[in-house]
């Protein structure tokens, strides 16, 4: 008996069944289908488009986050160019070949030396666009694909992140949502809240344990009604 | 004399407070009283069974909690001033004869009858305070079972806060545990010694002149372990202070 | 590694005396319990929650079977395999096969417990495989060839001294005026080491904290960030979980996500939650070329449906560990084998045999403060008292201990005879105690006034005092 067959049977011999019924497992396939919401807290659920945004901002800056708010995408290569300025940092990104950042008025700052691919061992920076952001928790959603390669989350020293103010929702399920509509499940999703940590040592929160020491969010909120 | 209506309380003295500390069932007793109750007291006891229980040995605990069951069959209600026996009888009883079905109908009855004497006070007889006086500076342990099995933590401390002269210091480590478990006390002996350590750290850094609890098992524990390290405070059973019956020594304190 | 937990005892003592364990511990017993208290406060439906995410996983494994095969054709569908094992040894070869099979030299590990639960390190380095651990904790003790004191704290017995002390031992390169003295330089230290380690890595492993039957996919979590270098680095991801890991959907899982971070430590949410599905995908510029996973059974089919069932609902989440007063006062490695604590002394027997971890269920004091924080509502002190039973049942206990048990039961079973004995004993004990009120030793209680004084009884019983005013016409009845 192969060792797949033989778990199997243990299962069902410990259920006290053979394999269920037909009836039975397409009740379940049902509900694998239907994938049903369970109770979702009221935190960020209960509020309006704006109090998630100011939710989100507070919750991400908990966890030691820093957003900065702009009121239009053209302002995105200045904020960034502000931001690593004024961190001392290196003017040099590593950037997700994505075309809406592509779009950015990036001839604005020609100081900053963009490179457009996956990260690489000694990039400073990256630069990535995100699928969500969810205000219950502070948290990003950014899926890997051909224009977003996972290693810029995560390789960078910081990670900066644009987020527009209409890919900001309330929940978890809320962003599984958003991620099925795009299609078939990426290879990696990344739930990510806040800069990378380690409490290992005595419980002290040390920032920048393996990823990134930094995360900061760019939120585009040029007040355009949400759809 | 209680009306003839009042309620018929047995009382389940428990098998520690039956040999070491009379004084606290005949507080329990003053207390009932004092709430309305006829009390009584099954000679048919002996103890509720646990020490089995909790040591695998389930034929046994059966065995007592068959004699306990049918000591207590015909009272309005069961009391004992230990949320640790009481949580036996209330909690486990129903699980012991979880595949009979007719000793488990007889230990569910009981069990509804059944309660811890400080939640009996409060909860059920609407007992908001004493008439006892005692100046003292008091903290008061949290007992594991009537915590976390009945839910006793208000109600002692609401029946305290009545007491004329008595100021309650808490201990932030109320809620954990004072090594005693039974027979884990003596099969483990040097880590319930950590335990009852840290616990009597705790009460001798709360500043408080005596220390209070709902279980004698407990209280024997912290008494001993306080004697032992030469920390001098009262260590009572909860019950001793709100009945006003605190003239006998203090548990480990020398009587002559 | 080999189990200890028969000597639990001595284990126990040694913890009890060691000073840098016991300051370590001293840290966790307060701050674990406060941050996890502090968040739920934050989140009013926890209590909700806790009950949705029992009834998710009691759901899963009422249907283990179905959820199984429904993940496997997923997986296998997204390109990815799926390996079946029944034991560690066999989880073992698995890993080494696909280890081989790309020539892989070196591994770049995320913490895993089933890896530990399977001693795969040991199995690699055997032949001729390098595993880096590269979770801060799991790497510092896998320098100290020590197994983990804690599930998701591995290294929670060290102070950062003795972290010094073990990378100035370990890094050969380290220059000696390089101050290591607090956790940052320390966090610095691991990162700088660690990271050519996995741009080298031919093989990445992961545990899992969820497989999702819905999507194939298998759920990390994780604060450093080191379980996504291990994985989008490496050729080749191997996920290592077991079998009771499965949830339906990701609607499923992310319920219990909101119970997993708040109990193990207190955050809100974990810094990084990760979703893999397959390998890389056509166009992606990185990820793995091959995704793996291994389903360890290990004895966890065996628990279905039995008396410890319910065990398979834990999330390994810790909250057990950090609220419980025994580990705190001896810490994990006492219980010998890789789960410690409330939740290891279910499962350790049940893992490893009641003949070898017969004390672990045995040392707790049924506090009940484990299943009052477990988030998925595990009836620990229950089935530890089911493990006891069994114990009884085969006569694995000491005999002095049975025999002194039953002697006793059967008197408390004679109400005449036990009242005149008790009375007996209360007046002598009281005759003997009414001086000093306590004694500082007693023949047969050795085991108590070892460490405590025994409080004297009053002198009569209650029972004989009840007799006496009912004799005298002043009670009730």
């Amino acid at each position: 008996m192969s060792a797949r067959d033989a778990i199997l049977a243990g299962i069902r011999r410990g259920l006290r069944r053979g394999p269920l019924p037909p009836a039975e497992a397409a009740a379940l396939d049902e509900r694998l289908v239907a994938h049903r919401r369970n109770l979702v807290p009221a935190r960020a659920a209960a509020l309006d488009h704006a109090g998630r945004i100011g939710l989100f901002v507070a919750m991400a800056e908990e966890v030691q986050t820093t957003v900065a708010r702009v009121a239009s995408a053209a302002d995105v290569p200045n904020e960034v160019a502000r931001y690593l300025a004024a961190e001392n940092l290196p003017a040099d990104l590593a950037m997700a070949p994505d075309p809406a950042l592509d779009a950015l008025p990036w001839d604005a700052r020609p100081l900053l030396q963009i490179r457009r691919g996956k990260a690489e061992a000694g990039d400073a920076a990256s630069l990535t666009p995100c699928l969500a952001a969810i205000a219950e928790t502070g948290t990003l959603i950014l899926v890997s694909g051909t224009a977003t390669p996972t290693t810029l989350n995560f390789l960078p020293d910081t990670h900066i992140v644009v987020v527009r103010a209409d890919q900001v929702v309330a929940s978890y399920e809320d962003g599984w949502d958003l991620v099925r509509q795009r299609g078939p499940m990426p290879r990696t999703v990344n739930f990510i809240t806040g800069p990378s940590r380690t409490g290992d040592i005595e419980q002290r929160i040390e920032l920048g344990a393996h990823g990134p020491r930094r995360l900061h969010v760019v939120l585009i909120d040029d007040g355009a009604p949400i759809a | 004399m209680p009306e003839p209506s009042a309620p018929r309380v047995g009382l389940l003295v428990t098998c520690l407070v039956d040999l070491f500390r009379p004084s606290v069932g005949f507080a329990a007793v003053a207390l009932l009283e004092r709430a309305g109750c006829a009390v009584a007291v099954p000679q048919a006891q002996t103890c509720c069974g646990q020490p089995a229980y909790n040591s695998g040995d389930r034929g046994d605990a059966k065995a007592i909690a068959r004699q306990v069951i049918a000591a207590f069959a015909d009272y309005d209600y069961v009391v004992a001033p230990s949320g640790s026996c009481a949580g036996m009888v209330k909690v486990h009883y129903p699980q012991l004869f979880a595949d009979e079905p007719d000793m488990r109908a007889r230990a569910e009855d009981l069990a509804t009858r059944t309660w811890e004497l400080l939640s009996f006070l409060v909860d059920v007889r609407g007992m908001s305070e004493v008439a006892a006086r005692w100046t003292k500076r008091a903290t008061y342990h949290d007992a594991c079972s009537g915590l976390r099995e009945l839910g006793v933590k208000e109600q002692p401390r609401r029946l305290l806060a009545s007491v004329h002269g008595l100021c309650l210091a808490e201990m932030p480590g109320a809620e954990v545990c004072c090594g005693f478990g039974g027979t884990f006390c003596v099969k483990y002996p040097e880590i319930s010694d950590k335990m009852v350590g840290d616990k009597a750290a705790e009460i001798a850094a709360s500043g408080a002149e005596a220390v209070l609890a709902g279980d004698l098992g407990c209280l024997l524990n912290i008494a001993g372990k306080l004697s032992r390290l030469g920390i001098r405070a009262e260590v009572r059973h909860v019950a001793e202070v709100l009945a006003g019956m605190t003239d006998a020594p203090a548990i480990a304190a020398p009587r002559r | 590694m080999q189990p200890t937990s028969r000597d639990f005892p001595a284990n126990a003592r040694a913890g009890l005396v060691d000073p840098v364990l016991q300051r370590a511990l001293g840290l966790a017993r307060t701050g674990f319990p406060a941050r996890r208290q502090q968040a739920i406060a934050r989140l009013p439906e926890f209590e909700a929650l806790r009950e949705e995410g029992r009834r998710i996983k009691d759901h899963t494994l009422a249907n283990l079977d179905f959820y199984l095969e429904r993940y496997e054709a997923v997986v296998i569908a997204t390109g990815g395999h799926v390996h079946w094992a029944r034991d560690a040894a066999e989880a073992r070869d698995r890993v080494l096969e696909i280890c081989r099979s790309v020539g892989a030299t070196t591994v770049a590990k995320g913490k895993s417990m089933v890896a530990e639960e399977i001693a795969l390190n040991e199995h690699l380095e055997r032949h001729g495989i390098a595993p880096v651990e590269t979770d801060l904790g799991e790497y510092i003790i896998q320098l100290r060839h020590e197994p983990p004191s804690h599930i998701i704290a591995p290294a929670i017995h060290l102070m950062k001294e003795q972290v010094a002390d073990t990378f100035r031992a370990a890094h050969q390169e380290l220059d000696p005026a390089r101050s290591l003295a607090e956790p940052r330089q320390l966090c610095e230290e691991a990162r700088t080491i660690l990271r050519p380690r996995f741009l080298a890595a031919d093989v990445g492993i992961t545990g899992a904290n969820f497989l999702i039957a819905e999507t194939g996919s298998s759920i990390i979590v994780t604060n450093e960030g080191n379980g996504d270098l291990s994985q989008i680095l490496p050729r080749v991801h191997i996920v290592l979980a077991g079998i009771e890991k499965l949830v339906p959907t990701l609607e499923d899982a992310a319920t219990l996500l909101r119970l997993l971070a708040r109990s193990a430590t207190g955050q809100e949410f974990s810094t990084y939650t990760t979703v893999s599905t397959g390998p890389r995908r056509p166009g992606d510029r990185d990820g793995p070329d091959e995704y793996h996973v291994i389903l360890l059974d290990n004895g966890r089919s065996a628990l279905l449906g039995g008396e410890f069932h319910d065990m398979l609902r834990c999330l390994r989440c810790a909250a057990c560990l950090n609220h419980c007063p025994v580990y705190a006062a001896v810490g994990g490695h006492a219980y010998g084998w890789v789960y410690p604590g409330p939740m290891g002394a279910v499962l350790t027997p049940a893992l490893v045999g009641l003949r070898e971890a017969g004390h672990l269920p045995n040392a707790s004091t049924f506090c009940g403060r484990c299943e009052s924080v477990c988030p998925v509502k595990i009836p620990l002190p229950n089935m530890m008292r089911h493990w006891r039973e069994r114990e009884f049942a085969q006569g694995l206990s000491p005999r002095a201990y049975r025999s002194g048990l039953r002697a006793w039961a059967w008197m408390a079973q004679r109400p005449r005879l036990y009242h005149a004995a008790a009375a007996l004993a209360g007046r002598g004990l009281g005759w003997f105690g009414r001086d000093r009120g306590r004694f500082r030793s007693l023949p047969l209680a050795s085991g108590w006034t070892l460490v405590r004084d025994m409080p004297a009884p009053e002198g009569r019983t209650f029972q004989s005092l009840w007799a006496e005013r009912q004799r005298a016409g002043g009670g009730t009845r």
